[in-house]
């Protein structure tokens, strides 16, 4: 399976690429670790005039930390995450979800400004940058701006992002010492799509939680921000009770859709479940 | 979705191959797996599945497994790229190949020249990996013959001889 043909282009900063992604618009892609666009333009779903590789633009990539927040360079990779000491220790639950992400080879490649920007309710990242509360640099050709994970998902494929913008950069709120974490995702085997899958991060004040975020992966057109259920429990000293409350929150919440991982009772219910491993592991991690 | 008609030129590329200079002209949709096996013969890398599950097509591009089905040609301009052929240079098997014909790490073997580009880098990460750590290591490449346990055993013998000779890899 060979692509369409394509006009390559490999820019070496950021502003060239803005310039050309600028003339080219509609008719280019920008090309990040290649794991979903390649394959869409070898199936022929995608079959861009203009191709522009971001792999070479070094400023992209990279995790550094200013004054309370996570700046991660969109070209890192899910391997770099993996590795990175820093969100080892600041931000632990992004290094849990690039582990769960497609093999080893894929994660030399892939990238999480790929994965969050693809849109694809499918990818794992997004979920994450909902609970953690995270935003997106995205870069056009007369400004930059600064927009929420929450807001950014609007359908399959489809985000606030404009034709003629790049992703650049992703922020986090490093959560503070001691907040609990979880990624729990069903899938039935290595490298799959999630069947459902949960992220948590929450923070406990002397027992009660202070702050939390749930988000779930590949239940809905878009990654779901489950809003009703932080309300729910902030507050609160979180047990069993308030659990299966959020669970049926979730479940209520998601709008899973039939295909070779189950039928959409089976993927509710998963939704659900996803929900109490993931609150309950972030509970016993949380100090 | 357009259909392109438009005639695109072929790009010059350069790049280092299992330790020797390569220069190429390939359209830039070509993929790395295309230009190694059709345009270099270098036929070792084997084409499964094209959709990037199945790793029979892994090779090693700047010191990382990568799956050459989804990697464009001109995406290794300037780099490193090894395949299962550099990793006997003068002929004598790699500890690696060794291990799988040992502990009969395969049979039909179309698997194998992924398995062991994959085994290659992991073993490079991780010198002495444990039974889990060689599993989740070779998660990305199937094979349907082995059923895994002597790709593992292949795998832990070519740790152990690699520690015991100290093998670069």
């Amino acid at each position: 399976m060979i692509p369409s043909p394509f006009q390559y282009h490999a820019p070496a900063d950021l502003k060239h690429a803005v310039e050309l992604l600028g003339k080219y618009g509609e008719d280019a892609k920008v090309l990040a670790g290649g794991h979903s666009l390649l394959p869409m333009m070898k199936l022929r779903f995608a079959a861009p005039a203009h191709l522009i590789d971001l792999n070479p633009i070094a400023e992209l990539k990279g995790i550094r930390e200013s004054s309370g927040t996570l700046h991660i360079g969109a070209m890192t990779t899910e391997n770099e995450l993996i590795a990175s000491a820093l969100l080892k220790d600041k931000c632990p639950l992004i290094v849990e979800t690039a582990r769960v992400i497609a093999d080893p080879q894929v994660r030399s490649r892939g990238t999480i400004g790929g994965d969050v920007a693809h849109g694809d309710p499918g990818n794992d990242h997004p979920a994450v940058m909902l609970a953690l509360g995270a935003s997106f640099v995205l870069r056009g050709p007369s400004k930059e701006r600064v927009v929420a994970a929450d807001g950014f998902y609007l359908g399959p494929l489809q985000t606030a992002i404009a034709a003629n913008e790049i992703l650049t950069e992703i922020r986090i709120p490093i959560p503070p010492r001691g907040s609990g974490y979880s990624y729990q995702k069903l899938k039935r085997k290595v490298g799959d799509f999630a069947t459902a899958a949960t992220a948590v991060q929450l923070t406990l004040d002397k027992g009660t939680c202070s702050r939390i975020g749930i988000a779930l992966t590949n239940v809905a057109p878009t990654p779901l921000h489950l809003s009703e259920a932080e309300q729910l429990l902030t507050g609160k000293r979180i047990d069993d009770a308030l659990i299966k409350q959020a669970m049926k929150l979730a479940m209520e919440a998601c709008d899973p859709t039939a295909d070779m991982r189950g039928p959409v009772e089976y993927k509710r219910a998963m939704a659900g479940e996803m929900t109490r491993r993931a609150l309950n592991q972030a509970l016993a991690r949380a100090k | 979705m357009k259909v392109h008609s438009m005639k695109i030129a072929k790009m010059p590329i350069a790049f280092t191959l299992n330790g020797e200079p390569v220069e190429v002209l390939v359209e830039p949709r070509t993929l790395l797996i295309h230009l190694l096996r059709e345009q270099l013969n270098k036929t070792g890398s084997h084409i499964g599945c094209e959709t990037t599950h199945c790793g029979a097509c892994t090779v090693d591009l700047n010191g990382q497994s990568v799956k050459s089905c989804t990697v464009l040609a001109v995406q290794a301009n300037g780099a490193q790229v090894m395949t299962v052929e550099g990793l006997a240079p003068n002929g004598e098997l790699h500890p690696i190949q060794e291990g799988f014909m040992q502990e009969h790490g395969l049979q039909c073997g179309f698997c194998t020249p992924g398995m062991m580009m994959r085994t290659y880098r992991l073993l490079q990460e991780n010198p002495n990996p444990s039974e889990e750590e060689i599993r989740m290591g070779l998660s990305g490449n199937l094979c349907r013959c082995t059923g895994y346990q002597n790709i593992v055993k292949a795998v832990q013998y070519a740790a152990r001889k690699m520690q015991s000779k100290g093998v670069q890899a």
